[in-house]
């Protein structure tokens, strides 16, 4: 939240890296912070919060799995953010940053599905179901992989990074066909054995401790995020400072 | 009834912990990586060259 | 743009072989489906609409990182892009129905005869046929994307294959129920069957002008 709001204000500012650089490195700790402070928080509310009475005590399973689902889902929007980035604007950060995202995206997809899995094994006695919803997100994980394995294949980091802004949009403008042909098909063939879990209504009990681990696990992503861009970015310079180096010694040789 | 239910809360929230000391670890290691490269490249006298356009070394 | 038609369609024909092995692909991949399931004339009749539309699928990925491959090994990739940066997207449209007629018509082609094997009705062969018809200029849309992005890349064809699969997921569902209605009364035809069509219709769109955008970054 924090990185977003400021990026979008000061954005010919941080339109340099080293002053991204600069910024990170006093935004970090308070990030970091934050989101264990809040993290901790969480996780001691999500454990003094009462079981369903319907659900029993795998209802806590919900205080991790929702905030990973939703991430799964911001993280692929602010990917197509920078993707947008790197081809309108050509914005030296937003290759950066779509590149960082990507494996951190692909690990929160990941426990949105296991968590998922281990919450539907108790109650819908099985690990896992063809219900639309699980399928959509396992799509959004194929698509997270394809991109990091795209990007990782490409030598050339510029090529890397238009090929991967091109197919995360096209990705991006696929989901709610996915989406959208995924709830048909479901609809033709409804499995008989899904419960609906829950309703609509999550009493303030349950609500609460949800809201603060969403805001801990979205934090934690942010911070993960402006760490894996500075490694990226410092990545890229010693790449340069290397080859500065090579050609330096080159010339020393040669006179 | 509720203590099977228990195995499956505990393996998620261990697999939620274990898959995110993972990725902070991979990150942290990643980072440290970096900076090793980039102060041992500093100790070589390698500057970047919008640095190296201030101070005329070589 | 007719004669970069007939230029590419001849090519893809005298390179001769890329569309031959996709529909013996295509063969080889319904001949297993039996040796899987078992030889029940009743379940094959069941699924195969469903296995022609799969084993049409993967044959067409076969051969999709050639769409532009052969071009940028003669150089007259290059070429095609700075001769008309604005009409790109047309050309590569073009690149795109020629790449369809060599070597993914022949599936549909094929189609018919290897519902036979599957003991599939009259009827029910006929609505697949028209599904793939219809269904598999998208996957060759989508896939042109996969291949322009892949272009530069050496080995490139399998990773086509990872990136465009998820992508092609709503064609293979809509082409799968069109499908069934035509054989099961309680399922509709026409829904799905227009849905699959307006889904190729935008793909061919979309298709285009992505992959067009990835080619000019290439060759930068």
């Amino acid at each position: 939240m924090n990185s977003a709001a400021s990026r979008s204000g000061r954005w010919v500012d941080i339109a340099n890296p080293t002053r991204f650089l600069d910024l990170a490195g006093r935004l970090l700790p308070w990030l970091a912070g934050l989101s264990t402070l809040a993290l901790v928080a969480g996780l001691w509310m999500s454990f003094q919060a009462p079981d369903d009475y319907q659900q029993g005590s795998t209802v806590k399973i919900m205080f991790i799995h929702v905030p990973f689902a939703w991430l799964s889902m911001m993280c692929y929007t602010i990917m197509t953010l920078a993707a947008l980035g790197t081809l309108v604007w050509r914005h030296p950060l937003a290759d950066v940053s779509a590149k960082a995202a990507a494996p951190i995206g692909a690990v929160f997809t990941a426990l949105a599905l296991i968590t998922g899995s281990l919450w539907g094994k108790p109650m819908w006695g099985t690990w896992w179901v063809w219900d639309a919803r699980l399928t959509s997100v396992f799509v959004l994980f194929l698509m997270y992989l394809g991109i990091i394995a795209l990007n990782r294949a490409m030598d050339d980091a510029a090529k890397a990074a238009r090929a991967t802004a091109i197919i995360t949009l096209v990705g991006f403008i696929n989901i709610p066909i996915i989406k959208f042909s995924v709830d048909w098909w479901n609809t033709l063939h409804q499995p008989a054995s899904v419960l609906r879990a829950g309703g609509s209504t999550i009493d303030g009990s349950m609500l609460r401790p949800l809201l603060v681990m969403a805001l801990g696990f979205t934090l934690l992503f942010f911070t993960l995020h402006v760490m894996a861009m500075r490694n990226e970015i410092w990545r890229r310079r010693i790449t340069a400072m290397r080859r500065i180096a090579a050609r330096g010694a080159e010339r020393g040789r040669a006179e | 009834m509720m203590d099977s239910h228990t195995a499956f809360v505990a393996a998620s929230y261990a697999a939620a912990a274990l898959a995110l000391a993972g990725l902070v670890g991979w990150i942290v290691l990643d980072q440290r990586i970096q900076k090793r490269a980039m102060r041992d490249l500093e100790s070589r006298g390698v500057r970047r060259r919008s640095e190296s356009k201030a101070d005329k070394k070589s | 743009m007719m004669a970069l038609f007939v230029r590419d369609v001849r090519l893809g024909l005298r390179a001769g072989g890329g569309a031959l092995v996709a529909v013996l692909f295509f063969l080889a991949v319904i001949a297993i489906v039996p040796f899987a399931v078992g030889p029940d004339l009743k379940l094959l009749a069941r699924i195969g609409g469903a296995m022609l539309w799969i084993g049409a699928l993967l044959a067409s990925l076969l051969g999709l990182d050639r769409l532009f491959q052969a071009d940028r090994d003669d150089g007259s990739l290059d070429l095609l892009i700075m001769a008309d940066r604005h009409l790109l997207p047309v050309t590569v449209l073009v690149k795109c129905l020629a790449h369809w007629f060599v070597s993914v018509l022949p599936l549909v082609l094929a189609a018919p005869l290897l519902g036979l094997f599957m003991n599939m009705e009259p009827k029910a062969i006929g609505a697949t046929t028209l599904t793939l018809l219809v269904g598999t200029p998208a996957i060759t849309f989508i896939g042109a994307v996969g291949a322009a992005v892949a272009v530069a890349l050496p080995r490139g064809g399998l990773l086509v294959s990872i990136i465009i699969l998820p992508l092609t997921i709503p064609v293979l569902i809509f082409g799968v129920s069109a499908a069934y209605g035509a054989m099961d009364a309680s399922a509709a035809f026409l829904p799905p069957f227009l849905i699959l069509a307006a889904i190729t219709l935008f793909f061919a769109v979309l298709g285009p002008i992505a992959s067009a955008a990835a080619l000019r970054g290439s060759a930068d």
